[in-house]
C-alpha cells in the first residue's frame, strides 16, 4: 500500500511540553489557607502539579476556573499527613477521572463531570452540582459521590467494600445502561428525582453480573431491566435508616427536601449469587 | 502497534498506548458558514485522545463557485508523477475538467513525508450507453477504479461543494499545512485526531473517509470489518485504504443514497438493539426492528464504535449499542455540537444552552433547518 508507514513520531500527548510548576505561578493565587487557580490552557500534569504544590504550602481550600477536560484533578494529592483534608472547588467542566484514587479530600463540582468520576476513590467527597459521564465511581472502594443529575453508562462498575470501608454513590436522576454492573460491594442509590410521573428508570441490564453490595432504587422499573444476577426485595428498617442517611446528606448539598424524597416508594436490588459466573469459568 | 525496533524518538512512549480518537462535529442548522477556528480549538482541547499519527477535516459548503461539479480532492503517495499522469488520462477520458489545482499547502508547516495533493473539480462525459447511470454512481465507481487500480493514486474526497483534508499529524497541524483557518469555510466541520485502527499512519489512511458527500469519522474498532466488507464488495464497494473506517463510510452510501433510508433506520441495522430488548418492544417495532436485523445482519456494525457521519444538509452522531466509546451532543442557538468529550464544546462555546448524551445505539440527528437532534433528546442524559 505505501512504503512511508510512520516507523517514529509517536509522541506523549500527556507529558510533552509540560513546563515546570515555576513557570505557572501567574496561574495561582495563595491567600492564606485559599488558593484560586486559573486553569485556562494548563495541560493535565500541570494542573495537578500546582493543585500538588499549592497543597504543600499548606493551602487547604482550592478555587479552581477555567477547567476545560484537565483530567485527574485531585488524584496527586495523595497526602496522608495533611492536617487538614482539602476543599477544592471545580468549575466548570472537569475531565475524566476526576478524584481517581482521591485521598480523603472534597472536591466540588459546579458543572458537569465526564467520564471516570471517582476511578478507584479510596475516600473524601465528590459532589457534582450536574451530571457525570460513563463508569462514574469505577471500582469505587471508600468515600462517597453525590451527583445531583444523570449518570452514563456502567455506573459503579466493580464498585466493592472491605471491612470499615463502605463507598457510597448517590445520583439524583436516571442513569443509563449496565447501572452497577460486576458490583461487588458498596451502595449505591438511584433517586430518578427528574423522571416524571410513572417514567421508569431509563437503564437495562441494571446489576449484570452484581454479587455484592446493595443498591437502593425509587422510582419505577422494569423487570426485565435488572441483569439476571439481581433481586428485588423490600427495605428493611436497617436499609430506611441507610437510605434516610444518604438522602439528607445529598438533599444538603443540592437543595431537596429529604422527606418529600423518601416519599417515593424505594426498592432494594441484592445480588442473588456472590460468584455468578462461577460455572462459567471455573476448572 | 508501531514497530518498536523502528523508534529513534527521544521521547518517553508509554508502555501501553492509551489514546482513544478525538471525535467533534460542529453545524450551523441555518446553513451559516464559519470557518476551521472551533474544529481546531475543540480537537486541541482534547489532544491527548490523539496522537500525532493521523488528524483530518471535512467541510461541508466549501466549494461554492464550484457547487455543481465534484471536486475530486486526489493524493500521489510519494509524489508519484507518474501515478499523477495516470489518473489525468483516466480523468480526462471519464470526465469533463472544469478545474483543477495543487491543494495549497504552508510549506513551513512541515509533516510527515507529504504526498501530492490537488484537487479536480469535473463533471461526468458519459458515453451513449452510459446515459441511464446516475451520476452519483458513475462517479462512484470511477473513483473505485482510480483508488484500486493506479498504484499511489488516492481519491480520498469526491463529493460536490465539500472537501476533506487529512494527513499524518496532529489535527491542528494538518489544519495549519492546508491553511484551513483563513481559506475555507463551511456550515459543518467534522475533524478527527489519531490513526487509521491497526494500520500504521498514513496519508490515505487518516480519517475522514469519505465517498461521493459522504463522510465519516470514527473512535474504536469495527471488529465485524471483514463481514462488512464483503457484503459491500456484493455492491461494488471495495475497500482500498487498510482500515476499518472505511465499510462505514460505503454501508452509509449505500443504504442512505442507494438505497434511499433515514439514519433513524440505518442506526438500527449499525447499531441494532438486542434481542432481549426487542422482545419487550410494542409489536409494529419489534416486527420492524427483527426484519432489520435479518435483512441487513452482514451490516450490523460490531465492537466498540462512536461515528459522526455527515453529508449536506445534515451530520449525525452515534455509537455502538452498549456505548463502549464516548458521545456528547450540544446545542447553542444555531450551532449543533458533536463530540467525544463535553470539555471540547465548552472550551469553544462556554454557554451551552444544551449539553446531552444518548443512548448507545441512538443517533443524534442534526438537519439543516430542523430541529432534529432535539428528538434525542427525550431518550438520552
Amino acid at each position: 500500500m505505501n512504503n512511508l508507514n510512520v516507523k517514529f513520531g509517536l509522541r506523549n500527548m500527556f507529558l510533552d511540553g509540560v513546563r515546570p510548576v515555576s513557570e505557572l505561578v501567574q496561574h495561582v493565587n495563595t491567600n492564606g489557607s485559599n488558593a484560586y487557580i486559573d486553569a485556562l490552557g494548563l495541560k493535565h500534569k500541570e494542573l495537578n502539579d500546582l493543585l500538588r504544590e499549592t497543597a504543600l504550602k499548606g493551602v487547604t481550600s482550592i478555587t479552581v476556573q477555567n477547567v476545560f477536560g484537565q483530567r485527574y484533578i485531585g488524584t496527586r494529592l495523595y497526602l496522608p499527613n495533611l492536617a487538614k483534608k482539602m476543599e477544592i472547588k471545580i468549575a466548570p467542566n472537569p475531565g475524566n477521572d476526576l478524584g481517581a484514587f482521591l485521598n480523603g479530600h472534597r472536591l466540588i463540582v459546579y458543572g458537569n463531570a465526564q467520564d471516570g468520576a471517582g476511578n478507584t476513590m479510596d475516600d473524601g467527597e465528590i459532589i457534582i452540582h450536574g451530571r457525570a459521564g460513563d463508569i462514574v465511581a469505577m471500582s469505587m472502594r471508600g468515600g462517597k459521590i453525590f451527583i445531583r443529575d444523570n449518570v452514563g453508562y456502567r455506573a459503579a462498575i466493580h464498585m466493592k467494600e472491605y471491612t470499615g470501608k463502605v463507598p457510597a454513590l448517590v445520583i439524583g436522576g436516571t442513569a443509563q445502561d449496565f447501572f452497577g454492573e460486576y458490583m461487588a460491594g458498596g451502595r449505591v442509590i438511584l433517586l430518578g428525582l427528574n423522571l416524571s410521573k410513572n417514567e421508569r428508570h431509563k437503564a437495562h441490564y441494571i446489576g449484570t453480573g452484581m454479587h455484592g453490595g446493595v443498591i437502593y432504587l425509587r422510582g419505577r422499573v422494569e423487570e426485565y431491566q435488572l441483569g439476571k444476577e439481581v433481586g428485588i426485595r423490600a427495605l428493611d428498617s436497617h436499609d430506611w435508616e441507610i437510605v434516610g442517611q444518604y438522602v439528607s446528606e445529598f438533599s444538603s448539598h443540592f437543595g431537596f427536601d429529604p422527606a418529600e424524597i423518601l416519599q417515593e416508594k424505594f426498592q432494594k436490588l441484592l445480588p442473588v449469587s456472590t460468584r455468578p459466573y462461577g460455572k462459567i469459568y471455573a476448572y | 502497534m508501531l514497530m518498536k525496533k523502528n523508534y529513534r524518538s527521544e521521547r518517553h512512549v508509554p508502555a501501553k498506548d492509551i489514546e482513544a480518537c478525538g471525535l467533534f462535529g460542529v453545524m450551523n442548522i441555518r446553513g451559516q458558514k464559519f470557518g476551521a477556528l472551533m474544529a481546531i480549538e475543540a480537537i486541541k482541547n482534547i489532544k491527548v485522545r490523539g496522537n500525532g499519527l493521523g488528524g483530518g477535516f471535512a467541510v461541508y459548503g466549501l466549494y461554492p463557485d464550484y457547487k455543481d461539479y465534484y471536486a475530486l480532492h486526489i493524493m500521489f503517495q510519494n509524489k508519484d508523477i507518474k501515478a499523477k499522469e495516470k489518473t489525468e488520462d483516466f480523468l480526462g477520458e471519464h470526465f469533463e475538467i472544469i478545474f483543477d489545482e495543487e491543494i495549497p499547502t504552508n510549506p513551513q508547516v512541515s509533516l510527515f513525508c507529504p504526498p501530492l495533493v490537488r484537487r479536480y473539480f469535473v463533471a461526468p462525459k458519459k458515453g451513449e450507453a452510459e446515459q441511464a447511470i446516475p451520476d452519483d454512481e458513475y462517479v462512484t465507481s470511477r473513483v473505485m477504479y482510480i483508488n484500486t487500480n493506479i498504484e499511489d493514486a488516492y481519491v480520498f474526497s469526491s463529493g460536490k461543494d465539500m472537501g476533506v483534508f487529512k494527513g499524518v499529524g496532529f489535527p491542528e497541524e494538518i489544519a495549519a499545512y492546508f491553511m484551513l483557518d483563513g481559506l475555507y469555510e463551511g456550515y459543518i466541520w467534522t475533524v478527527h485526531s489519531r490513526f487509521p485502527t491497526n494500520t500504521p499512519g498514513w496519508w490515505g489512511g487518516a480519517h475522514p473517509f469519505s465517498i461521493l458527500d459522504w463522510t465519516v469519522v470514527h473512535n474504536g474498532e469495527i471488529s465485524s470489518y471483514g463481514t462488512n466488507r464483503r457484503f459491500l464488495e456484493m455492491y461494488d464497494y471495495y475497500c482500498t485504504l487498510h482500515t476499518d473506517t472505511e465499510v462505514m463510510a460505503y454501508a452509509v452510501d449505500l443504504l442512505m443514497r442507494r438505497q434511499g433510508l433515514p439514519i433513524e433506520i440505518v442506526a438500527k441495522i449499525f447499531a441494532p438493539s438486542m434481542w432481549d430488548i426487542i422482545e419487550h418492544l410494542p409489536e409494529k417495532e419489534k416486527k420492524l426492528y427483527t426484519t432489520l436485523r435479518m435483512v441487513y445482519a452482514p451490516l450490523l456494525m460490531n465492537g466498540p464504535f462512536t461515528v459522526i457521519v455527515a453529508h449536506h444538509h445534515e451530520m449525525f452522531g452515534l455509537t455502538d449499542r452498549i456505548r463502549l466509546r464516548p458521545i456528547t451532543a450540544g446545542a447553542k442557538d444555531d450551532l449543533v455540537f458533536l463530540s467525544s468529550e463535553e470539555a471540547a464544546i465548552r472550551y469553544v462555546c462556554p454557554d451551552l444552552d444544551l449539553v446531552w448524551t444518548p443512548q448507545g445505539g441512538e443517533p443524534v440527528v442534526v438537519r439543516l433547518n430542523s430541529e432534529d437532534h432535539l428528538k434525542s433528546l427525550n431518550k438520552s442524559i
